[in-house]
């Protein structure tokens, strides 16, 4: 990588930006953790093993399930508070999940052109330092609104176990008429782990992708914080 | 009809002895989920109140919660209840008719205006003005609209007043509505079930007439006492969830071991009911109980939630099929694998042929 003059005194060019700022990463790593066990402990409770023999006091096989499945889902929650919290005091970066500048045109203009990068249209990539607005709108999409949708559901559904005038049926009972009933809101539910997943192939696909494609780090940056360019083009 | 006739008067005139009259209202409080101080107040109450008219309508129904009443565990209680209301008003069970039958609404609208229970049974059908249900030569709304109108309070018995129940599953032709829809203005108590199980009956309404008021009731207006918990919390099966014990099929060692149902379709999990605390017919029985899963009668829309031996829903998808979250779920998790392997394919053509990069790698 060559460094040309004038770049050498444009910070932007040059050094390595602070971005995702340590309690951005550790949600994030928090959060994958806690989608992996939720969607598997999930899925088994939906779609129960086969059968174990013998008595019924030597196992306890659903009722672990559960159990970790309620722990990762407090897990992924206090978790997502905590991120809530962080955007207020954190850098600007750390607010980029919660508020889209749909304001502004020139979000949109960069959305079109991104639209179009991933669409082979364009060659020219933007250098961007937190989000783009094509990967600002999926986080927006699914780590915002499909996370809430999870959590008033999931914990709508743990309410139904902790019975009538628990914290639980306070806060989120009244999920279950809204969503026409106990069945539906567990099959929506369900339906929302799947398109989490298909979040999830898109997302670890598009950060593969931008670190070996693209012009700006990606995987590293959510393990340390630090964007780099690989270029010093503008 | 006297106006001033207490319900244990009423009682001991068909019969009833003052012990049965005493085990029934200990049996109602404990039903109830009350303390034991609480069955000499229901016989208080029962002694010294004069008794509540109620009025039972029948809509669009098949008469299922009338025949569960009827089976109520304790007869000689319950068919003092019974012979209370009879007294009123109940087509199926009343021994007046015709023009005579419809005199008694009118009586009791004059004599206890707004002091009577209006129990329903069914719904009303709101196509084509209502015709759907025609009785005494009118639609079986405008009767309802009318009765309401008086009332102190509405039960609405059963699936088919709380919720719609098969007449109203899709595509539901005749637009039979739930109570609470069609009136909005008086309070609407849900005894849901197809039919309601007899001592959750009885017992809602001897809690209405001993306290004078209406029972505390969930957010979706039924009574918390009944049903507040799922079948599933207090399954006898519930061990053999927990340790991951089910009936694969139906002539599998699991149903002759008596394991948990849901994998072949139990809604226990998903239903509120009393069914595993209080049990049918006196006790003896319920759908858990005798090898088969729950339907999910008590919930609302349960004909339209798919397979009764599916415990998920199935959902409509584009093109008129049905699916389950799963199968859209594997598809669209599929599709998305598909996509990012073709897109994956596509970035490497492009990386390959992009001239722009390969002249800044050279240089």
């Amino acid at each position: 990588m060559s460094t040309t003059a004038a770049s050498v005194h444009d910070p932007k060019y040059q050094k390595a930006t602070y971005v995702f700022e340590a309690p951005v990463r550790i949600w994030h790593w928090l959060h994958a953790l806690s989608i992996g066990v939720l969607c598997v402990t999930g899925y088994f409770i939906a779609n129960p093993l086969p059968s174990l023999g013998g008595e019924a006091s030597s196992h306890f096989l659903m009722g672990y399930l559960r159990m970790i499945h309620f722990i990762a889902g407090y897990v992924f929650a206090i978790a997502f508070l905590v991120r809530i919290y962080w955007a207020f005091v954190g850098n600007k970066y750390s607010r980029e999940l919660f508020v889209l500048p749909f304001w502004k045109g020139g979000w949109w203009k960069d959305l079109f052109h991104e639209i179009k990068y991933y669409a082979f249209l364009t060659r020219k990539s933007h250098k961007i330092m937190g989000h783009n607005p094509l990967a600002q709108t999926a986080m927006w999409l699914f780590n915002v609104l499909l996370t809430l949708f999870l959590i008033f559901t999931g914990f709508a559904l743990y309410a139904e176990g902790l019975g009538e005038g628990s914290w639980a049926d306070t806060w989120f009972g009244w999920v279950i008429p809204a969503l026409d009933g106990s069945q539906n809101t567990k099959m929506l539910h369900l339906l929302s782990m799947w398109v989490m997943l298909v979040f999830v192939v898109i997302h670890i696909y598009m950060a593969i992708r931008a670190d070996i494609m693209d012009r700006e780090s990606s995987v590293s940056t959510i393990m340390g914080g630090w964007r780099t360019f690989k270029d010093d083009q503008p | 009809m006297a106006v001033q006739e207490t319900f244990y008067e009423v009682m001991r005139k068909h019969g009833i002895t003052r012990r049965s009259f005493l085990k029934f209202c200990s049996l109602t409080a404990a039903g109830l989920g009350l303390g034991p101080g609480y069955s000499g107040k229901i016989a208080h109450a029962l002694e010294t109140k004069p008794r509540t008219p109620v009025i039972w309508l029948h809509g669009l129904e098949c008469t299922c919660c009338t025949e569960s009443f009827i089976r109520s565990g304790h007869p000689l209680a319950s068919d003092a209840i019974l012979s209370m209301i009879s007294l009123d008003y109940d087509d199926t069970i009343m021994a007046a008719a015709g023009h005579q039958a419809e005199e008694i609404l009118e009586q009791t609208i004059e004599k206890y205006d707004g002091q009577y229970i209006l129990a329903c049974e069914g719904n009303p059908p709101l196509n084509e003005d209502g015709m759907y249900c025609i009785q005494g030569g009118k639609p079986y709304v405008e009767k309802l609209k009318h009765m309401a109108d008086h009332c102190k309070a509405i039960i609405a018995w059963g699936s088919c007043a709380s919720w719609g129940c098969v007449q109203a599953a899709r595509p539901n032709p005749t637009r039979a509505t739930p109570i609470h829809k069609v009136i909005l203005d008086k309070p609407v108590i849900k005894v849901p079930g197809c039919p309601p199980i007899a001592e959750v009956m009885t017992g809602v309404i001897t809690y209405m007439v001993a306290f004078d008021r209406l029972p505390p009731l969930d957010r979706q207006g039924r009574p918390k006492m009944f049903y507040s918990q799922r079948l599933h919390d207090k399954c006898y099966r519930r061990p053999h969830f927990d340790a991951g014990q089910f009936v694969e099929r139906f002539d599998d060692e699991g149903a002759r071991k008596g394991y948990c149902l849901y994998k072949v379709g139990c809604k226990g999990p998903t239903t509120y009911n009393a069914c595993s605390t209080i049990e049918w017919n006196d006790g003896l029985s319920w759908p858990v109980k005798s090898g088969h899963g729950c339907l999910g009668c008590a919930e609302d829309d349960f004909w339209d939630k798919g397979s009764f031996y599916s415990a998920v829903t199935n959902l409509k998808v584009p093109g008129g099929a049905e699916s389950t979250a799963d199968e859209i779920g594997v598809v669209l998790a599929g599709a998305a694998a598909i996509g990012v392997a073709a897109h994956a394919a596509a970035s490497v053509v492009s990386h390959m042929t992009n001239k722009d990069r390969k002249e800044m790698n050279n240089g």
